[in-house]
């Protein structure tokens, strides 16, 4: 799997926030438009396109969008 | 791998209690949520709860009145199955209670299921295990939630108590099971307090923080993302491996009800499949989660008066704590859906 394509796909689950704010060391919990209901879009994005199902405690340990790459390449 | 067919067993009628008190969700206030943002990601507007009727009282009711819309004579029904998570007593068995209740006869095969949302799939497959063999030729399944130990009003659950009458009838169509369990998500979904691994003390009352959330260790408490993230993986595949396993098209079917978690979890089950719309009927708008009644208090109330007498086929799909998921592959023909029970 690939950081860029998958900080494409995590940008796309965000309406509000522009592209721009999305690279691989952003510290996603601190945007403004992160809440629980992006998170769980983030979680059925991830199971759809790498067939990885995380738990609450890869999203809260993951600090950057890189954070959350590697978790979910390390469960492939 | 548990997959499971039964032979000359079929499905005689379905019919579902529910407390008359409607609470709705549009005027709530519940910490981070809005009632719009609430009801728009949950889907559940109105939801029936009660501090009186258990889940018992409420299957004994819609079992009354299917007992009688279906004409059985209740000396023939020898099994009852009860599925619930809150039963009226932590002993005895709730079946055994409403064995007498019903006045079925005193040689009738009783036995309670600890399940949730899964529990109705589990109990078709124990019910239609008692019937294939022709030794028990009626059965009730009863399966839900009502009341729970200590009163609290959780937003996304509501109380139902469902019965699903089986019959023993040569030459039936196969009813078709797959299912799964995985213990390590235990405490996804868990009241920590009460069992015999953690009893009643005075700290089971006190509130304390979870996740944001002020509940007691009475109370049930969920790690929604990793509850989200099981449904929408292992309800799609639960669905897939039934069909691949018995050498079926799953979208050849006519009904697919799934058990009603939230809104964004059954859209997100769906599209996956790639299931229209007017294929999923859901009730969780009207009724909320009711866990092990929510797949035949979905035919009840969103598809009583369009299919019971034509042969149509159904999948039913379950999945919640334990972690426990199941899927079964039925038809039906001439079959009884009783009104909406309310008390």
């Amino acid at each position: 799997m690939n950081l860029e394509e998958f900080i494409q796909n995590f940008a796309e689950q965000f309406d509000d926030t522009d592209a721009s704010e999305f690279k691989a060391g952003t510290v996603f919990h601190e945007l403004p438009e992160y809440s629980s209901l992006i998170a769980l879009s983030i979680i059925a994005m991830i199971d759809e396109e790498y067939d990885v199902t995380l738990k609450g405690d890869d999203m809260k340990s993951a600090v950057t969008i890189e954070d959350l790459f590697n978790i979910v390449k390390s469960k492939q | 791998m548990a997959y499971l067919s039964f032979n000359n067993v079929r499905v005689a009628g379905f019919a579902t209690g529910v407390p008359k008190t409607v609470l709705t969700n549009e005027s709530m206030d519940e910490g981070q949520y809005s009632a719009s943002s609430f009801i728009q990601s949950t889907g559940v507007k109105n939801h029936r709860v009660s501090e009186e009727y258990t889940a018992g009282d409420l299957c004994y009711a819609a079992a009354e009145q299917l007992i009688a819309d279906l004409g059985w004579d209740k000396k023939e029904i020898e099994a009852l199955i009860f599925v619930s998570q809150h039963a009226d007593y932590i002993l005895p068995a709730t079946a055994c209670i409403l064995q007498d209740r019903l006045g079925l006869s005193k040689e009738c095969y009783t036995a309670d299921l600890s399940l949730g949302c899964s529990g109705w799939v589990y109990g078709m497959s124990t019910v239609a295990g008692l019937l294939a063999s022709g030794g028990v030729k009626k059965a009730l399944l009863m399966s839900g939630d009502g009341k729970r130990r200590i009163n609290y009003v959780d937003p996304l659950f509501g109380h139902a108590g469902a019965v699903t009458a089986l019959e023993y009838q040569e030459g039936a169509p196969a009813m078709q099971f797959y299912f799964g369990t995985d213990g390590s998500g235990f405490d996804a979904l868990i009241i920590p307090d009460g069992g015999a691994r953690n009893q009643f003390s005075d700290q089971s009352f006190v509130p304390e923080d979870v996740d944001g959330h002020m509940l007691t260790r009475l109370q049930s408490r969920m790690k929604g993302m990793d509850v989200f993230a099981f449904g929408i993986s292992w309800g799609p595949k639960s669905v897939k491996r039934l069909a691949e396993h018995f050498g079926f098209d799953y979208q050849d079917q006519d009904y697919y009800i799934f058990h009603q978690a939230n809104l964004l979890m059954n859209e997100k089950i769906r599209t996956k499949l790639k299931l229209p719309a007017e294929k999923v009927p859901y009730c969780l708008q009207d009724f909320g989660n009711t866990a092990s009644a929510s797949i035949p208090l979905t035919i009840v109330s969103q598809l009583r008066g369009q299919f019971e007498e034509r042969r149509t086929k159904f999948i039913g799909c379950g999945f919640g704590v334990g972690l426990s998921w199941g899927a079964v592959h039925f038809e039906t023909e001439n079959i009884v859906v009783s009104k909406l029970v309310e008390i």
